[in-house]
């Protein structure tokens, strides 16, 4: 009881110094004098307080220890009931500096390691399963999706995240991987900088990272909701995802609900920029050699400009729109147009118990135009069919390709739902096909890169915590002119280190 | 001249989002308990966003996009720390940039940093052992004496960003100390003849109100932290909460019902679902009237129990 007097008393004086620090404004000379000399008694006060609290709570433990003697029942974790009491909170570790100055409540107290430099996680992404598929590594288009009957080690990651200083954010992902030869290799997946405080809302992001194009794209295999990657990514957006060196600004629209405005401009050549200046490992695509090149100026650069918002629509359901596009040259002397649009709808009981139950819903769609150049298979110009030259059937003449642009578009959508904690069950649908029958297939003959297919997968997974998963997956693959397939995959996971924050 | 006009429309939106700014502390609490107690402290002179809701687990909020938008305008940022938040907010302080609230800055504000935590981990942590917090159990706003703290450190904060009203927060600090002192006093006094009741919990986050109410907690539903129960954990519970004569399983109404249910018939307790935040449930409205109705159920269930 006592103690509490005295703390209403430490409370009081507290105010007193604030409140005089408050008037200071007006009264600045005299306020002054008087708070210098409320300070001191302050402190003086509050050190004899401290001292006799020590000194009675030193008395009370030792009472405590014995009685604790005397109780037989088992120990919980409990401390000792004490009073409401900042004089309770000064006892723990404390700055060095302390000591010149009293314990005030709000006061930092610093808990654990001081420093926090470099958050490194490690994740671990298999799979095992089987297809009817002769062809598994063209049936599954994701670089990091099951290639083989038996085990597939995925996707090892290690990320690096942390503030480089007051100015910038970094992360970084390696990618170890072995492929289906038994081949183990390394991939630098992404390294970049991001601005924290530039002026005007804006958010500058440089290195190398993935196109901030639709919604999976820049997500990492182990986050995604299925064993492999949506078959329209892996057509229009490659095996690897969509991901260059460059640059990405932000701006976070002054819209009373949330919207953010991206452009990114990145290098368009090399083998992640599938739809771009992509030499294809060296085979043809639409019927035409593709070279990646270098930069010779801006035309050479990928443009991708993204636009994002979001509505709650109710206390626990909120949506997400996006609409991007993607422009840059091809490898074919020409350039391509890639435009997608994202829609994710989320619900998420109120009262959720560990995150759970939930609905969620996201329907990504794409259309790319691709503008292939013109080119005549006749390389030697003997204007006669030779073994390395694509041959037209009809002449049996080295086939002559004219300009044009070949049209194709992609749509997955998936429906999850989280049924009680650790749980999801989910079902995915896959569409992609072509527009037209391009002029080069009628030439040279269909093309299985265009080919029309669909994919439904149902699946479910157990998140033991959120550090590991399990996960089983069905799916039922139809492809034009190929027919039907069946695999079952069972997927697993395992996280070390720092568990990064689940973005929206 | 179509555009000039829109412009100009613009920058008059503009200027009256400036102008309310600087009117208005702009507040953004994590957890609708700080927000609470920013409200007390701040009265008119602030206006408070809080992220979660009380009715759902604090761990698992969804970092939906238009927080985003709400710290990006945000003057102040009360969060627990210890990790409470770590699952969610980072992302939406990083897509916020805004200067404010950044690390260090004095409009943000880390709760934790002022409170003596609990259970603290002597020895190394791992996963092994679950969700276990490093820093120490981060529910730590269960106990209205750190109520008091936190009054106090948003006060002082307020007082800071927005000298010309620090007398009100002063004011309206003392008025909160003197309005939580008296009922903390009742609360007390109304659990008083219950000291040393054996309780459960369903996770770790009731352990800073069991403590200051004397209410000893044996167990919980959970194995581990963030740990589901299984049949055969459960079945080595019973007879332990047993043999201890456990009267009460405390729950908030957001857990899992069936097996604190089950657990509770089986040992002759009562199952009495406790808010955990400000919000739980149409009862608790602001921060005092949480223990209000949390010290009700618990002196109305422990006086009916023989």
């Amino acid at each position: 009881m006592n103690l509490r007097k005295s703390l209403a008393w430490s409370f009081a004086l507290c105010l007193c110094a604030t409140l005089a620090q408050a008037q200071e404004a007006k009264e600045v000379e005299k306020l002054n004098q008087q708070l210098k000399q409320l300070r001191e008694n302050f402190e003086q006060q509050q050190r004899e307080m401290r001292e006799s609290f020590e000194r009675r709570l030193r008395e009370q433990q030792t009472q405590l220890d014995s009685l604790k003697q005397q109780l037989d029942a088992s120990k919980t974790n409990a401390r000792p009931a004490l009073a409401p009491s900042p004089g309770v909170v000064s006892d723990v570790p404390m700055p060095a500096n302390t000591t010149t100055k009293p314990w005030r409540p709000s006061d930092p107290i610093r808990l654990g390691g001081a420093q926090n430099y470099l958050n490194i996680s490690f994740d671990g992404l298999f799979a095992v399963g089987t297809s009817t598929a002769k062809d598994i590594e063209k049936l599954e288009t994701g670089g990091h999706d099951p290639k083989q009957r038996g085990f597939t080690v995925e996707n090892i990651e290690t990320t690096f995240e942390g503030k480089v200083d007051p100015y910038f954010r970094g992360q970084a992902a390696l990618v170890h991987q072995i492929d289906t030869s038994g081949e183990s290799f390394v991939e630098l997946e992404e390294a970049y900088v991001e601005s924290l405080s530039l002026p005007a809302n804006l958010q500058l992001r440089g290195g190398q990272f993935f196109t901030e194009f639709g919604r999976q794209n820049q997500s990492h295999p182990h986050t995604w909701d299925f064993v492999d990657q949506p078959l329209v990514m892996g057509r229009f957006l490659g095996d690897d995802g969509l991901r260059s060196a460059g640059a990405r600004l932000s701006w976070l629209t002054p819209t009373p609900f949330y919207s953010e405005l991206y452009l990114t401009v990145q290098n368009s050549q090399g083998p992640t920029l599938h739809s771009f200046r992509n030499d294809n490992g060296g085979d043809p695509f639409f019927g035409r050699p593709s070279s990646q090149g270098r930069v010779k100026g801006l035309g050479d650069m990928l443009f991708v400009p993204r636009y994002v918002a979001s509505f709650n629509l109710s206390d626990s359901q909120t949506l997400v729109a996006g609409a991007s596009g993607a422009f840059g040259p091809n490898g074919t002397d020409g350039d391509t147009q890639l435009y997608g649009v994202d829609l994710f709808w989320k619900w998420k009981s109120p009262q959720q118990h560990a995150g759970f139950p939930f609905v969620s819903w996201l329907t990504e769609a794409m259309l790319r135009r691709y503008k292939a150049g013109a080119f005549n298979w006749d390389l030697n110009g003997d204007g006669l069919a030779d073994p390395n030259e694509m041959v037209d059937p009809a002449t049996e003449l080295p086939a002559v390709l004219p300009r044009e642009t070949v049209t194709d578009y992609g749509i997955y959508s998936q429906l999850l739902y989280g049924f009680r904690k650790g749980w999801v069950a989910g079902l995915r649908g896959d569409y992609v096909a072509p527009t037209e029958h391009a002029k080069y297939e009628s030439i040279v003959g269909s093309d299985s890169d265009r080919a029309s297919r669909w994919r439904v997968s149902p699946n479910l997974t157990y998140y033991p915590s959120e550090f590991s998963k399990i996960r089983l997956q069905y799916n039922l693959d139809h492809r034009n002119g190929i027919g039907d397939d069946h695999s079952v995959w069972v997927q697993f996971e395992f996280l070390l280190g720092t568990h990064a924050a689940h973005k929206f | 001249m179509k555009l000039t006009v829109k412009k100009l429309n613009l920058a008059v939106f503009l200027v009256l989002v400036a102008a309310t700014a600087q009117a208005k502390l702009n507040v953004v609490a994590t957890l609708p308990d700080f927000g609470a107690i920013a409200e007390e402290i701040g009265g008119d002179k602030i206006k408070v966003t809080s992220i979660a809701r009380g009715t759902e687990d604090q761990h698992f909020v969804d970092a939906r996009p238009s927080y985003v938008r709400v710290l990006n305008q945000a003057d102040v940022l009360i969060e627990g720390g210890a990790e409470l938040e770590v699952g969610w907010l980072p992302p939406l302080v990083n897509g916020a940039r805004n200067n404010k609230i950044l690390s260090d800055a004095p409009g943000h504000v880390i709760l934790s940093r002022s409170i003596q935590l609990l259970e603290v981990p002597t020895s190394p942590v791992d996963r092994s052992m679950g969700d276990v917090h490093p820093f120490g159990n981060p529910h730590f706003s269960v106990d209205p004496a750190n109520g008091k703290i936190i009054a106090a450190r948003l006060a002082e904060t307020f007082s800071q960003l927005d000298a010309t009203n620090a007398a009100f927060y002063q004011a309206n600090l003392q008025k909160f100390n003197e309005r939580l002192d008296k009922k903390l006093a009742e609360w007390t006094k109304l659990l008083e003849p219950y000291r040393g009741t054996k309780v459960i919990t369903y996770h770790k986050s009731l352990n800073y109100f069991l403590e200051r109410f004397g209410l000893e907690l044996v167990g919980t539903i959970e194995p581990k932290p963030g740990v589901e129960p299984s049949p055969s954990y459960v079945n080595a519970l019973i007879p332990r909460l047993k043999a201890e004569g456990v009267k009460l399983v405390l729950i908030e109404p957001f857990r899992p019902r069936k097996t604190p249910e089950y657990v509770a018939q089986a040992i002759g307790a009562k199952l009495v679902l406790l808010p955990g935040s400000v919000g739980g449930n149409e009862k608790v409205k602001d921060y005092l009237s949480l223990f209000d109705y949390d010290v009700e159920q618990i002196g109305a269930a422990l006086k009916a129990s023989p």
